[in-house]
């Protein structure tokens, strides 16, 4: 398949991340399940407080975007999107929240975008064609979960909270350039949840090889052929981060060093975020990048698919205030189990 | 929360949107449509910087129904950088940690849900400043 690009050439104008205050290590849970015999995929999670949930922490991040982004007014925002496999409501829409939250009611395009951890990317190859269409000016399209995994299963230890906002408009005004993407998807029953279930089911063997591996290695080599870039043309590499190894693991299969891949790992400290994964960790490299830096992209989603994208740095950030991905990383305060027992709301309180 | 108050009062809630008196520049928030400076008519709306001080502020431990998950908590008199005060909880702080005077910026979290089936609530609350300009 050929690379997608728009007719008009597109990029990041401005962007923000979010992620709550609270962690859990993953040895208080290993504490709990296993007598601290878990082999630990994560030093620790990101746990979101009582009061938030993909509305409240995309509204942060979409504000920081707006922020970075001199001279948007939210009223020039042509959608909203927000990609989660979390949204609060089962049916009503959590975009129309965010997008009434920044002020870019009523004339917008809102929708909630789904498919695993891929749904950010989703929402941002959507944005990237309804501004290189000419459709809108801009479009923000936003990936944030707060993912949940069954006590005492193996998601327990890295189901995180947190994403990041993009606010895709003319590449003329962008701090970063999308240079062209790929998808690459097929029916795989990696990972799900039906309707009314609380918590995810993983089918343990399809997790590794046939999933997170085949379709981020076949939507990398697919971009890197069509653009006829290779691994030394980029300075950062971003991948889905379900865990610290698989990231470092697949960059190597790809011909990526740890320095391409570290500045965007984020998974140590908050915990894999699902929609807002990779996405997260290219604000992280937005924070540092450095005009003339190209960056590489690579999203995976369960049931499965990857998205892959070529981005190049233009402009030195104009941050207006808004906090750098590591400032929320750094803001952390550790909770006990108990706390987070209670955060999920299991005690019932009448 | 009755549904139709709830639609209502969204700007101000999400926002932080207030008016701005015509005549004689004051900030007026909650909206009120009346400058209670100079009494002129004041219907421009405002949308307000969100950033502030603690004036003065107290902790709840016995909290009305709906509230009753997030005790201990506390419920704060900020004054705005335009100059209104008003009420709100504050949110990702220990109540010990809260202090007059102490900076804080406006966030968006859930207020309250109306039970398992009905609406949640967002709206304003405030936390200390995460960052400032670099
Ligand atoms: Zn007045």
């Amino acid at each position: 398949m050929a690379l997608m690009k728009p007719v008009r050439s597109v990029g990041i104008v401005g962007y923000g991340a979010y992620v709550p205050r609270y962690r859990l290590a993953s040895a208080e849970i290993g504490e709990l399940w296993t007598d601290g015999n878990a082999i630990t995929p994560v030093k620790q999670k990101s746990v979101p407080g009582l009061d938030e949930d993909v509305a409240t922490m995309s509204i942060e991040a979409a504000r920081n975007a707006l922020r970075r982004a001199t001279g948007v007014a939210p009223d020039k925002l042509g959608a909203v999107w927000v990609g989660s496999e979390s949204h609060p409501y089962a049916v009503k829409p959590t975009s129309t929240i965010v997008a009434e939250a920044l002020g870019a009611t009523p004339h917008t395009q809102a929708a909630d975008w789904q498919f695993a951890c891929k749904a950010g990317t989703e929402a941002l190859q959507a944005a990237i064609g309804f501004v290189g269409s000419g459709m809108s000016d801009y479009a923000l399209a936003i990936g944030m979960d707060a993912a949940q995994g069954r006590p005492g299963d193996a998601l327990e230890y890295t189901a995180g909270a947190g994403g990041a906002a993009f606010l895709v408009g003319p590449a003329e005004s962008a701090i970063a350039e999308f240079e062209g993407s790929v998808s690459y998807v097929t029916d795989t029953p990696d990972f799900w949840r039906r309707q009314h279930e609380r918590f995810p089911e993983h089918s343990g063997r399809f997790t590794g090889e046939p999933a997170y591996f085949h379709h981020i290695t076949s939507a990398a080599r697919e971009l890197l052929d069509q653009t006829g870039l290779h691994p030394a043309d980029f300075r950062y590499a971003i991948f889905h981060q379900p865990n610290a190894k698989f990231p470092l693991k697949v960059g190597e299969d790809l011909g990526f060093t740890r320095a391409q891949i570290e500045p965007g790992l984020l998974v140590n400290e908050i915990g894999n975020t699902y929609a807002g994964s990779s996405m997260i960790g290219l604000t992280a490299v937005l924070d540092i990048a450095a005009p003339g830096d190209r960056i590489l992209l690579v999203s995976f989603g369960s049931g499965a698919g990857s998205d892959a994208f070529s981005i190049r740095m233009k402009e030195t950030v104009d941050h207006h205030g808004a906090p750098a991905t590591r400032d929320y990383v750094r803001r952390s305060l550790m909770i006990n189990y108990a706390t987070y027992s209670r955060f999920k709301e299991n005690y019932k309180l009448n | 929360m009755e549904v139709a108050r709830f639609w209502r009062t969204t700007g101000q809630r999400y926002q932080l949107t207030g008016e701005v008196c015509p005549n004689c520049g004051n900030k007026i928030f909650p909206p009120r449509d009346v400058c209670p400076a100079c009494e002129h008519e004041a219907k421009t709306p405002y949308t307000f910087s969100g950033k502030g001080e603690v004036y003065s502020y107290s902790t709840i431990h016995a909290a009305p129904e709906g509230f009753e998950k997030y005790v201990p908590y506390t419920v704060a008199l900020v004054r705005l950088e335009e100059g209104p005060l008003i009420t709100a909880q504050l949110t990702d702080v220990d109540t010990k940690d809260v202090k007059v005077g102490m900076p804080v910026e406006m966030v968006t979290r859930v207020l309250r849900e109306d039970g398992e089936r009905g609406m949640l609530v967002y709206g304003y609350k405030f936390r200390p400043v995460l960052a400032g300009p670099r």
